[in-house]
């Protein structure tokens, strides 16, 4: 088993060195010189000449890419930011926090009401309780992160002054974009967990496990969900793929300063570096999450687990 | 008795043809049945029609400033109010609509070409050359689609015709994949090799044989893949990474609305509400589709 | 003077689907005596399996509904008990093996775990007691005890078939239900499935109602048999008198049908015609469209089941004549 977690920690190595390389690449492309983004557009063109030598700039592609791959590997560093001239290692660090447990807060949400609420679903399929969920579940998909987040502000900050519409220290803060970043994967979450323990509750070995007089709940609960929990676990690997991504939005809305929004403002100010940082940063949590829920689905399906070990 | 033997010995890529005819009609008429389908198909029809007369249908002009009329709440001028330039946000989300339509069915256009041509030679070939496309997209994947957008947006810079490319590249995966499972699991059919046997070339196998009998996941992905796109792309308008001001993109507009929710919120409610009635439409359409295409799955 | 360990009476289920009204079992009786082997023989579609979960009261409902009928267990009706009291009754005296061993076990337990679960809830004995009383199980079956803790997908089709024998005994249930149990198996494996539940039928003195469509197995093992025709028991008879002197033209048609080694026969016979569809049996008997000796009353009236010679019961007017000519 450990042997299997090594090898997918290795395999993930090259993946993170081939988005490092799109990134690079694409963000090589971008419209704009850095040196006059700094310096301002009228500056003496020999300073600008002296600065893009000593940031770099001037070497072949590759070669900066070169460096940039050793210092991210060796130094753990991904240089500096263009705007600020400190490390952007230190800046995504400080900037981590709140969109971590903005995401994990989202993930949670949905977690605890998806799961249980599709298993009712499905217990009571065609019952008032599942066509009521349903139809919530079909809005929910369809309500985009950023409009979800600004009704929920219209409606809890300004109608009703109960919550903040911004910031993120207090837990009363995390509340609104919590629920508009999850409100989503809920909705994805329960739908997922309802079809899937369908499937399940109609095959033969559930038959069996009533047939040896197992009580009804025991049924659902162990032998139906525990079968149901590989395409839930799936679902919840690629939802919080979405929540990274949906937590640019949320973090735009709720001005929370988070990794999403300094991406955004780094994309606007032109600071590659800083926009190069804040996309791996991405990357390498959505990895560490696929690996995790790889790792889940060997504890919850033997027959996954004994063709690795 | 004649007759019958004739039939029998017609060619059978005819009858699959015509058995293709034949369950298009019958899959259209599993689709009429769910009429949650129909309501989506007749809001697309809609929207598309509202596409294409936009300039009879919206009363104002999109991007005429009005400033004796600005913030006007809903009325029978404007019955959608205006914006803070005194725009009719009734003809704005009018004209939108083209917006969205554009770079919903655009983007999806070259997610699916390039899925195909990569899902269908990476399954057909497989070996080396699938080795190396599927590490190309695992890397495509190991970023979550609206951020790899927002990464190839933040090289090429705003407009329509890079927010197309940008979401149409960023979702590229999901076509590649779905198609290069079916492939594996049509290529060794025996209507296969009985093409290869008849001289057909890979082009020809993969273009009249293959293709067409992985229809089913590719319809029901690319219709949903439309919804992912317009929220996507109105979701990188709206972080100002997509289209700019001027232009009447829905989430452009909510975007300008959201400053002014406090004391406006008729700004950001109609573009809102049009993105989720259009997601919504597409979502059913792709659900009815998923069961009308494959009856088993539903219970 | 016979004691009867379960006794179907009338028993009428149907399936209510957008398609339609299946009747898939209509007034069915039936009895097994205790320590006896019944077998339950009919077509695929007979009813047969929704006869065995009527009895385990495990009809997926909806879309399927006992309409009518008494299942008298012990002498008590099973449809009249709550589900505590079948929850206790399922797996503890009626046990039941399924058809297809591949998907009948969950694959996510241990085949240890799966037979330890039937023991937990329903003896009342400690823990390591439950271990070992399930190895023994194991064993019993022909696996070694080594394998407690593997998962099924590393078993074989019938090794899973034991496990799932061994569970259905594991608290020496009165009656055992096996739908097809060797159906789904090689033949070689069958033979020696058939052998285990023959000996362990000696060994516990279980009653065991077997549901096959092959009349070689039936010869095998049961003491008497049922015939099952469009949801009925249209003869029923010990197995001698059954295979000497079958009297419904259907269960003729059935033994004809089987390739015969001592005879030489050119072509075997097969009974015309399908299966009535479910959803709109013919009137009266539900054989006749298909029987060569159709009479005007078999398209009207539904014929009673009569006993020909002692213990030998037939749905069929053929036989009417010299016993009840008019009620």
């Amino acid at each position: 088993m450990s042997k299997y977690i090594l090898k997918r920690i290795l395999l993930l190595i090259p993946v993170i060195i081939g988005v490092s390389f799109i990134v690079f690449a694409l963000l090589e492309l971008s419209p704009g010189d850095p040196v006059r983004n700094i310096l301002g557009t009228n500056a003496d063109p020999k300073e600008v000449e002296a600065l893009r030598e000593e940031m770099g700039l001037n070497d072949p592609f590759l070669v900066r890419y070169g460096r940039f791959l050793k210092n991210m590997i060796i130094n753990r560093d991904l240089g500096d930011s263009y705007l600020t001239r400190t490390p952007v290692v230190d800046e995504i660090f400080m900037r981590a926090k709140p969109t971590v447990i903005l995401a994990a807060l989202s993930i949670s949400v949905a977690i605890i009401l998806g799961i249980p609420i599709g298993i009712i679903s499905a217990v009571k399929q065609y019952s008032i309780f599942d066509n009521v969920t349903m139809v919530i579940a079909l809005l929910g998909i369809c309500m985009p992160v950023f409009w979800l987040g600004l009704l929920l502000i219209l409606l809890f900050s300004v109608k009703l002054g109960l919550l903040p519409s911004s910031g993120f220290n207090s837990f009363s803060q995390m509340i609104l974009p919590s629920l508009a970043l999850g409100a989503q994967s809920v909705s994805v979450i329960t739908r997922m967990t309802r079809s899937s323990m369908l499937e399940v509750i109609r095959s033969d070995h559930i038959r069996t496990a009533r047939a040896k007089g197992q009580k009804e709940n025991v049924v659902i609960l162990s032998h139906a969900l525990g079968n149901a929990l590989i395409p839930i676990l799936t679902t919840i690997g690629t939802q919080f793929g979405q929540l990274l991504g949906g937590a640019v939005m949320t973090e735009v809305i709720f001005s929370i300063p988070g990794v999403g929004r300094l991406m955004v403002d780094s994309i606007k100010m032109r600071d590659v570096p800083m926009v190069l940082g804040c996309i791996l940063f991405v990357a390498v949590s959505f990895a560490i999450v696929n690996l995790v829920v790889d790792i889940l689905y060997s504890f919850v399906d033997p027959r996954i687990k004994s063709k690795f070990s | 008795m004649e007759k019958q033997k004739a039939i029998k010995t017609s060619s059978s890529s005819v009858e699959r043809k015509r058995l293709g005819f034949r369950k298009l009609k019958e899959i259209f008429h599993r689709l009429k049945k769910s009429t949650l389908a129909m309501i989506g198909l007749a809001i697309i029809v809609l929207l598309v029609l509202t596409a294409i007369f936009a300039d009879y249908i919206a009363p104002y002009d999109y991007s005429t400033n009005d400033l004796k009329n600005q913030y006007a709440m809903p009325s029978k001028e404007h019955i959608l109010g205006t914006d803070e330039f005194g725009r009719d946000i009734f003809s704005r989300i009018v004209y939108g609509s083209r917006i969205s339509l554009q770079v919903g069915f655009i983007s999806v256009g070259i997610a699916l070409t390039l899925g195909v041509i990569i899902g269908a030679s990476s399954g057909f070939y497989g070996g080396k050359v699938d080795m190396i496309l599927m590490r190309f997209i695992d890397i495509l994947q190991s970023l979550p689609d609206i951020l790899m957008a927002i990464a190839i947006m933040a090289a090429l810079g705003p407009g329509l015709s890079n927010l197309m490319i940008a979401v149409g590249l960023a979702s590229i995966p999901g076509y590649a994949k779905i198609i290069r499972s079916s492939v594996l699991s049509i290529k060794d059919n025996e209507f296969v090799e009985a093409a290869r046997a008849n001289g057909s070339s890979d082009f020809r196998i993969i273009v009249k044989h293959i293709i067409p009998n992985c229809l089913a996941p590719i319809i029901v992905q690319a219709t949903l893949g439309v919804a992912y796109a317009i929220i996507n792309a109105a979701g990188l308008s709206f972080i100002g990474l997509g289209l700019e001001p001027p232009t009447p993109e829905w989430g452009a507009m909510l975007s300008s609305g959201r400053g002014y929710i406090r004391d406006y919120p008729h700004m950001t409610m109609f573009p809102g509400l049009a993105i989720v009635i259009v997601i919504f439409a597409l979502n059913v359409l792709g659900d009815g589709l998923r069961d009308a295409l494959d009856p088993k799955l539903k219970q | 003077m016979n004691d009867n360990l379960l006794e179907i009476k009338n028993l009428s289920i149907e399936y209510v689907t957008e398609d339609g009204r299946f009747k898939a079992v209509n007034d069915l009786n039936l009895k097994i005596r205790v320590g006896e082997t019944l077998g339950f023989v009919g077509e695929t579609g007979a009813g047969k399996t929704t006869t065995a979960l009527g009895i385990m009261r495990l009809v997926p409902n909806p879309p399927g509904r006992i309409v009518q009928g008494e299942i008298i267990f012990e002498g008590e009706n099973l449809l009249e008990k709550n589900i505590k009291e079948m929850t206790s009754t399922r797996g503890n005296k009626i046990s039941m093996i399924f058809q297809d061993p591949m998907t009948s076990l969950n694959p996510i337990m241990t085949v240890g775990k799966q037979i330890e679960e039937v023991i937990k809830l329903h003896q009342d004995i400690p823990k390591n007691e439950i271990t070992i009383r399930a190895e023994k199980m194991l064993e019993t079956v022909g696996i070694r005890k080594e394998r407690f803790n593997d998962f099924p997908h590393q078993f074989s089709g019938g090794m899973k078939q034991r496990v799932v024998i061994a569970m259905a005994l594991a608290c020496n249930p009165k009656l055992i239900i096996a739908d097809e149990p060797t159906t789904a198996l090689d033949v070689t494996i069958q033979a020696q499935v058939l052998e285990l539940m023959k000996e362990l039928k000696e060994k516990f003195n279980t009653s065991i109602l077997l549901i096959t469509h092959d009349l070689g197995v039936v010869a095998e093992i049961c003491d008497y048999v049922a015939i099952m025709y469009a949801g009925s028991a249209i003869e029923y008879a010990n197995i001698e008198r059954l295979f000497n002197n079958p009297l419904h033209p259907y269960t003729v048609g059935l033994f004809n049908s089987i390739p015969s080694l001592d005879e030489d026969v050119d072509k075997l016979t097969v009974i015309s015609g399908t299966p009535p569809d479910p959803s709109h049996l013919p009137m009266g008997c539900r054989f006749h469209p298909r029987c060569p000796h159709v009479m005007e009353k078999c398209k009207e009236n539904f014929p009673q089941a009569i006993e020909v010679e002692e213990g030998h019961f037939v749905s069929c007017f053929l036989y009417n004549k010299e016993t009840v000519k008019e009620e």
